[in-house]
């Protein structure tokens, strides 16, 4: 059980289970993790504010430049008017780059590998993005799918096209990090058990486990730059998305 | 591992047969819960940390700005006090030229005066001492034709043993010197 790549994926209850309205909604332990990314956002943030030094020191620093990497992405993308959603993009980034980066610690759990929340996530985005744009532009927020200077005869077409692209917007908007997510954590322990089973053989094995632990190390670099990575593609493609609801350009 | 997959389905999340990530059985607490932390972490960012970390910098920006502001209203300052000191500079060096040459032209003109005085008192000693020279010039001649009409009058004399009246004698002289 100890080399099954799954098992990490596993959720078991720790409280309950309790049950609403016919539903289980057991505390489990990726519940107890999303406590623990919501701790320790709050918890370093604060910490790096605490001081307001004029000059920052190390890690006033790095709760700048947090600060100011999503500021300047919903500044750029948005413009004057994406400011009110500005809390809402740092925390999705905030929330991914956590959530991935503590399912890097071994025996921790990956919230972000599990389809419900990120697929969530990205529902929620597409969401607002309807409700928004319709609350700003009203019904003329549809015109969206109906882009200019196309010739009628291929209008129908290219719209349901829009339409599509659209639709699909979600899905792989929480595919992509899901996926990501989970297979990397998959390969990460499928090389580090090659390493153990080999081991276990003798000398000779050890001497070929040294290559599956090679790759086990450059691929824990790999996913560290991932975990990053999808945290800033969930939040710019989220600015992209909201873009479309702020400034309809027909 | 694939034995147990197939076992049991419905007891809990714990043994859960189908694939973890996939398994519907998680989704109400997955969901449940998430509504609740991320609306928690969205409350404290937009409400307690975001305040703060904007605070920070915007006191940065301010206190950097004013330092600008101030540094450049020093800089007009000593650019106003450099411009007062050089025309205060220009107007004393055109104020010394003007003495210098008020100067000169008082003294050339005291110099001119003396001189004309000078050159005056010069023509008159000059003037003063012709005219007396002429004067002694006329009263020799005068004398002259005393001497040249007694002269006359003892040569004839002597000649001639006759007295020369002394008035013929000089209208002679007359008569000869004109």
């Amino acid at each position: 059980m100890v080399n099954d790549p799954i098992h990490q994926f596993r959720i078991h209850n720790i409280f309950g289970p309790w049950n609403i309205f016919g539903y289980d909604i057991a505390f489990t332990n990726s519940n107890l993790f999303m406590g623990i990314i919501v701790l320790v956002i709050t918890a370093f943030l604060l910490l790096s504010a605490s001081k307001k030094s004029l000059v920052p020191g190390r890690l006033q620093s790095v709760g700048e430049m947090w600060y100011g990497m999503v500021h300047n992405m919903v500044d750029n993308v948005l413009g004057e008017e994406g400011a009110a959603f500005f809390p809402l993009v740092f925390s999705l980034f905030s929330f991914v780059l956590v959530a991935n980066m503590l399912g890097m610690f071994p025996y921790f759990f990956t919230v972000t590998s599990h389809v419900i929340v990120t697929a969530s996530l990205a529902l929620f985005v597409v969401g607002l993005v309807v409700v928004v744009g319709l609350w700003k532009h009203g019904l003329g927020w549809f015109k969206l799918f109906v882009p200019s200077g196309v010739p009628i005869v291929i209008l129908p077409f290219i719209s349901l096209i829009e339409v599509i692209s659209f639709l699909s917007r979600p899905i792989s908007l929480g595919l992509r990090l899901f996926g990501n997510m989970l297979a990397g954590h998959i390969v990460l322990k499928v090389f580090a058990g090659f390493v153990v089973s080999l081991v276990a053989l003798g000398l000779g094995g050890i001497i070929g486990s040294l290559a599956p632990l090679f790759m086990a190390v450059a691929l824990t670099a790999l996913e560290f730059l991932v975990a990053f990575l999808q945290a800033f593609v969930f939040a710019i493609l989220t600015c992209v998305y909201l873009n479309d609801a702020l400034h309809t350009h027909h | 591992m694939a034995t147990t997959t197939e076992t049991t389905e419905t007891t809990g999340h714990e043994e859960g047969g189908a694939f973890p990530p996939l398994d519907s059985s998680t989704f109400p607490s997955q969901l449940f819960w998430l509504v609740i932390f991320f609306a928690a972490l969205y409350l404290l960012m937009s409400r307690l940390v975001l305040p703060r970390l904007a605070a920070i910098i915007a006191a940065r920006k301010g206190q950097i700005d004013g330092d600008l502001a101030r540094a450049q209203a020093l800089k007009d300052e000593t650019e106003a006090a450099l411009k007062a000191y050089e025309k205060s500079l220009s107007d004393a060096r055109a104020n010394a030229n003007a003495i210098a040459l008020d100067t000169r032209n008082k003294v050339t003109a005291e110099i001119d005066g003396e001189q004309a005085k000078l050159d005056g008192e010069l023509a008159a000693k000059i003037k003063a001492a012709e005219e007396k020279l002429a004067k002694a010039k006329a009263k020799a001649m005068e004398s002259v034709n005393d001497i040249a009409a007694d002269s006359a009058s003892d040569i004839v004399s002597q000649l001639t043993g006759a007295k020369v009246l002394k008035t013929a004698a000089a209208k002679a002289v007359a008569s000869v010197k004109n």
